[in-house]
């Protein structure tokens, strides 16, 4: 008989979200959905803000990554007040900003590693819940316990030192920063007591990356095989081809490494990229516009930043990179579980970046701000946590934001976040005749593999460009309704 | 000048003559909240965070004259929670959102709310629908904040003395209001003056926010009137 299957919500991740399967009579997946079930609408109240307080208003989106949202909007407002499109800022200016940036991608991708998916690797996919969690993590591998919450309160602290807060700060302001670091703080992360220094980060950062490998060699099987299907993959990259988080041009490339957007000035990011809306999520689906909404839809974040670019700019974790990339042959990886092994190794390059940050005078100096001939439309993008980020906004004569969109991490991700689940879901119910708990988990750990955001993720209001398909019973195309 | 011998709380007080029950508790290092009151400002008493008892009797201290022998009461059970609740009732009235307001940290209003440890308002939001101006040269208006306590009318004039900030409407209705006129060649000083001026986040200079960075804030380490207090 068919039914209907439902796992609501969806856990560790951030965010409320369920997914729905549908059973045929056959007992075989139909169909699969994973619907985010909050609704944001920042893009919407932020109109009729001053342009500077964007940065601090939109920021408040996310409790996770509010940083990279605080940037990309600065970014954004960096344009607004002729402060240059990315690069044009004081060397204090933007080593504060990337200190603050790579701070958080440690710390978040640390939270999502050690507490979020660490149950799943250390126990099992289908252990009793009872134990597959941060709890039982503390309780049977305290070490790794520790290790995690103490690498996240390094980065949590590096974000205190450059955005005076550890959440929601105000360190970014258009133009550049509002503080640079004092001696005594940036001794403090070169040379705290042990474990909190950045070296001691940097060791462990390294022994996370180990353990994966370790992980990945005994359970080969596993990892290479679940939720696996091809997919385009975009994000930054530095002019020069190299990984970085905070600033660059835009790059795609297809399931075979073929260039699909090449380094693009995401400035015009609008001729590249279109989002599509779809009646059952709040989420919408962005899609390369040269390729078309059926196929333009890509993934990013940390699988995708190591897909796209040619090199890591920091010597251990381009070691990792070089072993990365030769496991597919150099070839885009589409393993969804190894976006876990990608997102160790973006761990270790923001540690020993931060090294570097943390040991250049610059950061000392007090030439905070600057400002040029001002524009009416900014566009501020950065490689967040879980992937690229994009805030555009314009404002009018009045210096009040009039149209704000944010195409967010997690919302590029929706249509392989969709792919993912449909395979797992296929690959472990059909024909089962019991689903049973540790089935619905392999779903959700498909989900974990892209740290969503569901918070973040849904901020259109009001003027969606809905498009209602009619189909007849054969599926062929009767009409179509737009708004 | 004639001294005045006066008490706050029983703790004996000198005064001279002439100054406000405010001023001469300054003087004597006792802090008597004030949110409309500021210093060079002739008192408006709009406000009444100031509200002291003097013979058991309600009074706004910022307007009151110290006289001899006078028996100030400040610090009671009974004052302290009517000035809380008139921080709430300012809270409810407006629409403060705190978490991203440029002025949060060195806000008088949120100053008070923290010393006087308002976790929630007892009254309900009123949630009103208010306008911003931002066609003000250099001034970001911003209703939504205004506690009206009329420091910008009072204090914000041209060289000739007319007023650039007024009211408009009444009852529920009031609110500031900017003659378009004489705001079209305000100066960066005033504007940055209505800004210093305002306790809240209603008036902001445009383009220069959150240049303070958290900690250097005027609240970020010390509760509001440890300036005066002894």
């Amino acid at each position: 008989m068919a039914r209907k299957i439902t796992i609501e919500p969806v856990t560790r991740v951030e965010g409320h979200g369920k997914v729905t399967i549908q059973i045929d009579d056959q007992g075989n997946v139909a169909d699969s959905r994973f619907h985010i079930v909050e609704f944001r609408g920042f893009e919407r109240f932020v109109q009729g803000r001053p342009y500077w307080e964007a940065p601090v208003l939109v920021q408040r989106l996310c409790g996770i990554c509010p940083v990279s949202h605080h940037l990309a909007a600065a970014k954004a407002m960096d344009v607004i007040v002729g402060a240059g499109t990315g690069d044009g800022l004081t060397p204090t200016g933007e080593k504060m900003r990337r200190i603050m940036h790579y701070g958080q991608m440690f710390q978040s991708h640390s939270l999502h590693f050690f507490h979020l998916v660490s149950p799943d690797l250390l126990f099992g996919i289908d252990a009793d819940p009872a134990i597959r969690n941060v709890i039982g993590v503390a309780l049977k591998h305290k070490d790794l316990a520790v290790q995690g919450v103490m690498m996240r309160k390094f980065g949590q602290e590096l974000i205190l030192a450059t955005a005076g807060k550890k959440i929601h700060g105000t360190g970014a302001i258009p133009g550049g920063i509002n503080k640079c670091m004092s001696k005594e703080e940036r001794d403090s992360f070169l040379k705290g007591a042990d474990p909190m220094n950045i070296d001691k980060m940097i060791d462990w950062a390294q022994g996370a990356v180990d353990f994966f490998k370790d992980y990945h060699k005994k359970n080969r099987e596993f990892i290479d095989n679940f939720a696996v299907f091809p997919s385009s993959h975009l994000s930054l990259v530095r002019k020069d081809g190299a990984l970085d988080f905070y600033h660059g041009v835009l790059r795609a490339v297809d399931a075979d490494g073929k260039k699909i957007l090449n380094d693009v000035d995401y400035q015009d990011y609008l001729t590249h990229v279109g989002e599509e809306v779809k009646s059952w999520s709040y989420m919408k689906f962005p899609y390369l516009k040269s390729i078309g909404k059926k196929d333009g839809w890509y993934t990013v974040g940390p699988l995708a930043r190591l897909n796209t670019c040619d090199f890591i700019p920091s010597p251990k974790a381009q070691k990792e990179f070089e072993i990365y990339r030769a496991y597919t042959n150099g070839k885009p990886n589409n393993m969804s579980m190894h976006m876990h092994w990608a997102r160790l190794i973006e761990i270790l390059h923001a540690a020993e970046a931060l090294k570097e940050l943390l040991n250049d005078p610059d950061i000392l100096k007090d030439n905070l701000v600057v400002k040029g001939k001002k524009k009416s439309e900014g566009v501020g993008l950065v490689e967040a946590p879980r992937g690229t980020l994009f805030h555009h906004y314009r404002i009018n004569e009045h210096d009040q934001i009039v149209m704000a969109n944010l195409i967010v991490s997690t919302t590029n991700n929706n249509e392989p976040m969709n792919r993912a689940v449909n395979f797992v879901a296929k690959s472990n119910m059909n024909g089962q005749k019991e689903i049973t708990e540790g089935m619905m988990n392999a779903v959700e750990v498909a989900i974990r593999c892209y740290d969503p955001c569901l918070s973040c993720a849904t901020h259109a209001l009001g003027k969606m460009p809905l498009e209602i398909s009619i189909v007849d019973g054969g599926g062929s195309l009767l009409d179509v309704k737009r708004k | 000048m004639k001294e005045i011998k006066f008490t706050i709380d029983g703790k004996e007080c000198k005064g001279k003559n002439g100054q406000t029950i405010v001023e001469a508790a300054k003087d004597n290092g006792v802090y008597i909240p004030t949110l409309c009151h500021f210093e060079g400002l002739k008192p408006a008493g709009t406000c009444r965070i100031c509200t002291v008892k003097v013979g058991g009797r309600n009074m706004a201290a910022c307007t009151t004259p110290i006289t001899e022998g006078m028996m100030v009461e400040n610090n009671i059970l009974e004052l302290e929670d009517m000035r809380k609740a008139i921080i709430e009732m300012l809270f409810v009235e407006g629409n403060h959102m705190c978490p991203t307001c440029e002025k949060s940290g060195n806000c008088e209003l949120q100053a008070l709310a923290y010393r006087y440890g308002m976790m929630a308002p007892r009254f309900p939001y009123m949630w009103p629908i208010r306008q911003v101006d931002a066609t003000i040269p250099k001034i970001y208006l911003d209703r939504n904040r205004c506690v009206q306590c009329l420091r910008c009318v009072r204090g914000i004039t041209t060289k000739d003395g007319r007023h650039i900030f007024g009211l408009i409407n009444r009852g529920g209705k009031t609110m500031i209001h900017v003659d378009d006129e004489l705001a079209a060649d305000i100066t960066e000083r005033q504007a940055a003056k209505a800004m210093e001026m305002c306790p809240v986040g209603a008036i902001l200079k445009k383009e220069v926010g959150f240049v303070v960075p958290i900690g250097k804030r005027k609240f970020d380490t010390k509760p509001i009137g440890s300036e005066i207090q002894k």
